[in-house]
C-alpha cells in the first residue's frame, strides 16, 4: 500500500524563528493523525505547510494523487495544487468566518466546490447541498440562510460540509472545536469521527486539546519549540507518555 | 484660439499609440483586461473617461462618429461627449447607428445590427466581474489567469434560490472565445446575444484603468445553468411610438394616475421607424384614445 501523504524533512523558519523543522511522517489511507502541542508550537505552521497555505523552506511532501500516483506537492504547478486544493483536498478552519463565505447563502456555500468542479445543473447543486446539510445536522429549511444567521456549531458544520462536498480523500484540520462550548464540541466530534469512518477520510487534526484527540486521532505527534518530540498510537501517548513535556501536558489536562 | 492648443482628439499622440498598443493586446486576447496608464480627462470619472480615450485613440478625421448614452442620442453624457469630439477633433458626428463609423455607448447597443466597419465603444464602470464577490484584485487576476470561474456560478445560484430565477438584468456576465469571463458593462442583457457582432468592441474603463475588446466575429457566450437558461428578457411591450415589438424599452412614467408608456431606448431606431411609417399606439389617434381611457392606478406592470 502507498501512504496517502508522506512528509520528509519539512522546515520553515520565519527569519531567525524556527516555525517547525525537520517533520517527517507518513499518513495512511485511513487514518486520522493528530498534531498536538502548545501555542506557538509550530502546529499551525506545519499544517498550512502541508495544505500549500505557506510555502516550507525545505521538504517534500508527496501526495499520492488520483490521477498519477504519488507526486510532491511543493513542485506541482499552482493550477493543479488548486485544483488539488478544491477536489481531494479539504482545509477546515478554526474560525468558519475564513472558510466560509458569509454573504453568501449554506447552499451556495456548500454548491460552490461543485461549480468550482464545473457543476452547471443548479437543481443538482441544490439536491447535494441539502444532502449534505441533511448529513451535517443543519435542516434543510435553512439551505437559503446566510451563515451570519448561524450559531457558532452550525456555522462549524456548515464549513465541514462545504468541505466535504467534493468527497476529498485528506481533510486538513485546524483546532476543529475551538471557540465551541462544551456540548456543542461533544455533538461536533461525533459527526465529524461518523463522517471520517463512513468516508474512508483521511485527516490531519492540529490542536491544543487532548479529549479531541482522543476520540479522532489514531496516531499522535507532539510538538514542541517547532520539533517533533514524541509519536505514536493515541493511547500509548496518551496513557503513557515518555517524553517529559508530553507527560506535562497531559498532567495539565483538567479533571472534573 | 485655445482650440489651437489641442491636439487632434484631444489626447497627445504619444498617449494615443499607448492606448493602441492596450487595444490590439485587448484584440489579441479577446475578454482580457489590459491595464493602461488612463488620462486625467476633462470630465468626472463615471462620465464615460474610458470610453472616451479609446474613442479618441480610434478616431481618425475621415470617421464618422455616432455618441449614444442609454440608447439615446440627446441625453446630457451623449451631447457632452459628442461636442467634445466636434470641438477637438472636428469630426463628422451623426446619430444614425448605420452612418457612423465610431459608436461610442453607454449602456446600450444599438438595435440596428452592426457591420464589420464600425467600431463601437463601450464606457465601463467596473470591468471586473468578480469584484462583487471577491474584493482582491491579486487573487481575482489569479482566478482568470487560472481560469477558476466557480464563484461566478456562485452568485447565479445565490440569484436563483433568492428570486426563482437569474435575477441578474444588467452586466450580465459573459465568457468570451471560450476563456475569459467579462463583464460586458452595465447593458440590458437583453443587448448581450448582440455582443457576437461583426463590429470590433471595445471597452474602456477609466477609472479602474482597464481596456478590453471583443474582436468582430467572436464567440461570446452569457453564464447560466443548464436547468436554468439565459433569457435575455424585456418587457412584455410594444413601442408605444413605433409599434416595434423586438426593441428594448424605457418605461416612462406619463402621470400620478399609474399611466405609463414604453418606447425604444434606441432614439434613431425608433425615429427611423416613425419616419418609414410605422405607428404604435401612442401615435395613432385611436390608440392615444385607448390607453388614455385605460390609463387608471390598478395597471401595475411590472418594470423591465
Amino acid at each position: 500500500m502507498t501512504p496517502l501523504l508522506a512528509v520528509r524533512d519539512l522546515n520553515k523558519t520565519y527569519g531567525r524563528h524556527v516555525g517547525c523543522a525537520d517533520v517527517s511522517f507518513t499518513l495512511w489511507p485511513g487514518e486520522v493523525l493528530g498534531i498536538v502541542g502548545e501555542s506557538g508550537s509550530g502546529k499551525s505552521t506545519l499544517l498550512n505547510c502541508l495544505a500549500g497555505h505557506l510555502p516550507p523552506d525545505t521538504g517534500e511532501v508527496v501526495f499520492d494523487t488520483r490521477a498519477d500516483g504519488p507526486r510532491d506537492v511543493l513542485r506541482m504547478s499552482e493550477p493543479e495544487r488548486r485544483m488539488l486544493g478544491r477536489t481531494d483536498w479539504a482545509f477546515v478552519h478554526q474560525n468558519p468566518r475564513d472558510g466560509l463565505r458569509m454573504r453568501v447563502s449554506a447552499g451556495g456555500n456548500v454548491g460552490e466546490r461543485l461549480m468550482a468542479v464545473g457543476a452547471r445543473h443548479y437543481g443538482e447543486i441544490r439536491d447535494q447541498a441539502l444532502d449534505w446539510l441533511d448529513r451535517v445536522e443543519i435542516a434543510g429549511t435553512r439551505i437559503d440562510d446566510r451563515p451570519a444567521a448561524f450559531s457558532g456549531g452550525m456555522q462549524q458544520r456548515l464549513q465541514i460540509a462545504r468541505n466535504l462536498v467534493t468527497g476529498p480523500r485528506l481533510i486538513f484540520m485546524d483546532e476543529p472545536t475551538g471557540g465551541l462550548d462544551v456540548s456543542v464540541q461533544a455533538r461536533l466530534l461525533d459527526l465529524l469521527r461518523g463522517l471520517v469512518r463512513q468516508m474512508g477520510l483521511s485527516a490531519i487534526v492540529v490542536t491544543h486539546d487532548l479529549a479531541v484527540v482522543r476520540l479522532l486521532a489514531d496516531r499522535l505527534m507532539v510538538m514542541k519549540d517547532g520539533h517533533v518530540i514524541e509519536t505514536g498510537l493515541t493511547d500509548q501517548v496518551l496513557d503513557d507518555p515518555q517524553a517529559p513535556y508530553t507527560q506535562l501536558l497531559v498532567s495539565s489536562v483538567l479533571q472534573v | 484660439m485655445t482650440d489651437q492648443a489641442y491636439n487632434f482628439a484631444y489626447l497627445d499622440e504619444q498617449t494615443k499609440r499607448m492606448i493602441r498598443r492596450a487595444i490590439l493586446k485587448g484584440v489579441a486576447v479577446p475578454g482580457y483586461q489590459v491595464p493602461f496608464a488612463s488620462r486625467e480627462m476633462p470630465m468626472p470619472y463615471g462620465w464615460g473617461t474610458g470610453g472616451v480615450q479609446v474613442t479618441s485613440a480610434c478616431l481618425t478625421p475621415d470617421d464618422t462618429l455616432k455618441v449614444i448614452d442609454q440608447g439615446a442620442d440627446d441625453t446630457t453624457n451623449a451631447v457632452s461627449i459628442r461636442k467634445f469630439f466636434e470641438k477637438t477633433a472636428e469630426v463628422d458626428v451623426t446619430e444614425k447607428t448605420a452612418e457612423a463609423t465610431v459608436i461610442q455607448t453607454r449602456h446600450r447597443i444599438p438595435e440596428t445590427p452592426l457591420t464589420d466597419d464600425q467600431i463601437l465603444v463601450y464606457q465601463v464602470p467596473i470591468p471586473e466581474p468578480l469584484r462583487f464577490l471577491e474584493p482582491s484584485e491579486v487573487e481575482t487576476r489569479k482566478m482568470h489567469s487560472l481560469e477558476e470561474y466557480g464563484l461566478m456560478y456562485v452568485k447565479l445560484y445565490e440569484d436563483i434560490s433568492r428570486h426563482g430565477e437569474i435575477a441578474t438584468a444588467y452586466a450580465y456576465p459573459v465568457k468570451v472565445q471560450d476563456r475569459y469571463v467579462m463583464d460586458p458593462s452595465p447593458i440590458p442583457k437583453f443587448d448581450n446575444p448582440k455582443l457576437e457582432s461583426a463590429a470590433l468592441q471595445l471597452f474602456g474603463a477609466g477609472r479602474e484603468q482597464r481596456i478590453y475588446a471583443i474582436p468582430p466575429h467572436t464567440k461570446v457566450v452569457s453564464l447560466d445553468f443548464e436547468d436554468h437558461p439565459f433569457d435575455p428578457s424585456k418587457a412584455p411591450h410594444a413601442c408605444a411610438l413605433c409599434g416595434a415589438e423586438g426593441s428594448y424599452l424605457d418605461e416612462v412614467i406619463t402621470d400620478d394616475q399609474g399611466g405609463r408608456m414604453f418606447v425604444c431606448s434606441d432614439t434613431d431606431y425608433c425615429a427611423s421607424r416613425r419616419a418609414a411609417g410605422h405607428v404604435g399606439a401612442m401615435t395613432s389617434i385611436e390608440g392615444a384614445t385607448r390607453m388614455l381611457r385605460s390609463a387608471s392606478p390598478d395597471q401595475t406592470e411590472p418594470a423591465q
